[in-house]
């Protein structure tokens, strides 16, 4: 009885009681790892597909030519053929074909082919793929052996890193769960243990308010963390996600994370105050969650939006973690290059909390 | 009699809300290791005492004494030496009663092994259940396992027999007399007159927020008896509980 109280103690205990629940939570589970690692699947195997144009070739077309052997070797040309007038027809009306090319000797003998080739306003966009990739093939084909009298043309690439779509996704769904975790999980939790008495209880006991509060963040962190890595891991080993500065990369994010998640905690805090009922927590934080989620850049640049709704964009905090975090991971920036960034990130932060100071209730 | 000391004192107790008294200026004194019974319609202002000795609630006005802490001042020490089991309370989800115990001393900063505690309440069968999946009875037990942690000086039993079968209740009964035998004081409310008779060792009746009677059980009859009451039907030996009793056995049950 004599010894002093202990608040580390009692934080700790609360931290591993609630980093237990969260983790037999189906809802916590599926949000802040389910949810990201599909959206990361999906856009991991559709980011590696490239642009094909499908191209029919005529029925009695003549095949054995240049034109059609270079065609049938280039990496963006799908041709197709033995098909039918009326399907070749049918299929360029819907789009499904991108165009049309017939091939024929030429019987007045000079150019010896003569190739007639068919766009359909259906799929405009291959079309203009398709005729750049023609003209490209029919002057080298009419070039060979020829010198050229006024250029040659020489071409060459830089080997840059390869910025792969999952390099854009991954950094985007992380920002989305670590979102919804501080969101929806605060909220809820907070709601519950205040409506079932569970805080009630624990007030009949020496520990301090700011011990729960502590206790319950901690918590969430450290689940929040787990998962970050998690995503990180599989993006990096089965999607070739770039991490520049390897292991030092990966502690940035989960540094940027963290700073993340307890902006985005004191949006929980908020909404656990102003819910009138259970049922009244998803569609407020919803509000939250979802005009970030698709104006953040969680998906595309937030340059492609109109410019009416830019600065929207670039007012949302998850705008500037997802920023923030494509810098670090694929630029290599360290943590005091992206200090803007974290700065408007802490400014959400000291205005969200003064809020949820208000709004918080204990019972 | 004259030897008892006062381990709860309260003078003068008043607990306004907005618009009405829930407590007027009551007065009483609970002794050392006795049972102490506070009986009353609902509303009639009991939660509301025991909440505001429990330091959940701020008084209006009044003195509380609790083991010579006062509620105001020393809030912090008092939680130390008591055990609060609350009205309905719940407990942290998705955890097994082990872990909820472990938790707990953690709140309370003192080391103890889970195991024992549930033992002591008949629940060590249970140490891997979710309290959501206990019955009205061992939720009931749970709940003042968890009061004992700290071993409290005084616990506080917040109506802990509502609606609890006659087996329940009996067992309920044995484990409070136990835990006074071990020399801890016990505060408890309840609705039901034969709990109070057979479980207090002295009783106070609330009513509207003021207490209209404080004696013990015995006491209490003999007062109305002398005055004259009688009961309408002659009472017989046994009463239609000890024949359920009786007939179902006295033993725990599995699910009680």
């Amino acid at each position: 009885m004599g010894k002093p109280y202990n608040n580390t103690k009692a934080t700790l205990a609360l931290a591993k009681a609630s980093f237990r629940s969260i983790m037999r939570s189906p809802s916590a589970v599926v949000f802040t790892l389910a949810f990201p690692l599909i959206f990361i699947l999906v856009f991991g195997f559709i980011g590696s597909s490239e642009i094909k144009v499908k191209l029919a070739v005529a029925p009695g077309s003549d095949l054995q030519n240049p034109v059609i052997q270079a065609l049938e070797h280039h990496s963006m040309v799908s041709l197709v053929k033995d098909t039918d007038t009326a399907d070749i027809r049918n299929g360029l009306e819907k789009g499904n074909i991108d165009a049309l090319i017939n091939v024929k000797k030429n019987e007045a003998g000079t150019p010896a082919y003569l190739a007639n080739v068919q766009y359909t306003s259906a799929s405009m966009d291959k079309g203009s793929i398709l005729k750049s990739v023609l003209n490209n093939l029919l002057s080298t084909l009419n070039a060979k052996d020829v010198k050229p009298t006024v250029a040659e043309l020489y071409e060459s690439t830089v080997q840059g890193r390869v910025y792969r779509r999952i390099d854009f996704i991954l950094p985007g769904q992380l920002g989305f769960s670590l979102l919804s975790t501080g969101v929806f999980g605060t909220a809820f939790v907070f709601f519950s243990l205040r409506q079932n008495l569970v805080i009630k209880r624990f007030f009949a006991t020496p520990v301090k308010r700011s011990s729960i509060v502590f206790g319950e963040c901690l918590a969430r962190i450290g689940f929040a963390l787990l998962g970050a890595i998690f995503i990180i891991v599989i993006g990096h080993f089965f999607f070739h996600f770039t991490l520049i500065h390897g292991a030092i990369t990966v502690l940035n994010m989960l540094l940027l994370s963290i700073i993340g998640l307890i902006v985005f905690m004191g949006f929980g805090f908020v909404v656990s105050g102003i819910a009138k009922s259970e049922s009244t927590i998803p569609p407020i934080s919803n509000i939250i969650t979802l005009p970030q989620f698709l104006l953040s850049g969680t998906f595309f640049s937030i340059d492609v939006f109109p410019t009416w709704l830019q600065p929207i964009s670039r007012a949302l905090p998850l705008t500037y973690l997802n920023d923030a975090m494509r810098k670090v991971a694929f630029e290599g920036a360290g943590l005091w290059d992206v200090k803007q960034q974290i700065l408007i990130m802490v400014i959400w932060g000291i205005g969200i909390y003064a809020v949820a100071v208000k709004t918080f209730k204990w019972e | 009699m004259s030897t008892k000391n006062a381990i709860i004192s309260v003078k003068n107790l008043v607990k306004k809300y907005d618009d009405l008294t829930a407590v007027q200026g009551i007065s009483f004194e609970v002794y050392e290791n006795e049972i102490f019974g506070l009986l009353g319609p609902n509303g009639a202002g009991k939660t509301t005492t025991l909440e505001i000795i429990e330091t959940l609630r701020e008084k209006t006005s009044g003195e509380i004494l609790v083991d010579g802490y006062s509620v105001e001042k020393d809030a912090n020490k008092i939680k130390r030496i008591i055990g609060v089991q609350l009205q309905a309370a719940g407990y942290y989800p998705n955890l097994n009663l082990v872990e909820l115990m472990e938790l707990f001393s953690g709140l309370y900063g003192v080391d103890i092994k889970p195991m024992e505690m549930l033992e002591k309440v008949n629940l060590q069968d249970k140490a891997k259940a979710k309290y959501k999946a206990l019955s009205g009875g061992q939720k009931q037990r749970f709940s003042i396992a968890t009061t004992l942690i700290n071993a409290p000086k005084i616990i506080f039993l917040d109506e802990p027999t509502t609606g609890l079968d006659p087996q329940a209740r009996r067992n309920l009964w044995d484990l409070i007399i136990s835990i006074r035998n071990n020399g801890t004081t016990v505060v408890i409310t309840t609705h039901y007159m034969d709990e109070a008779e057979q479980l207090c060792d002295r009783v106070a009746f609330v009513e509207r927020g003021e207490i209209i009677a404080l004696d013990t059980p015995d006491n209490l009859i003999d007062n109305l008896v002398n005055s004259g009451f009688e009961r309408k039907k002659e009472v017989k030996k046994a009463n239609l509980e000890d024949v359920f009793i009786n007939l179902t056995g006295k033993e725990w049950r599995e699910d009680n």
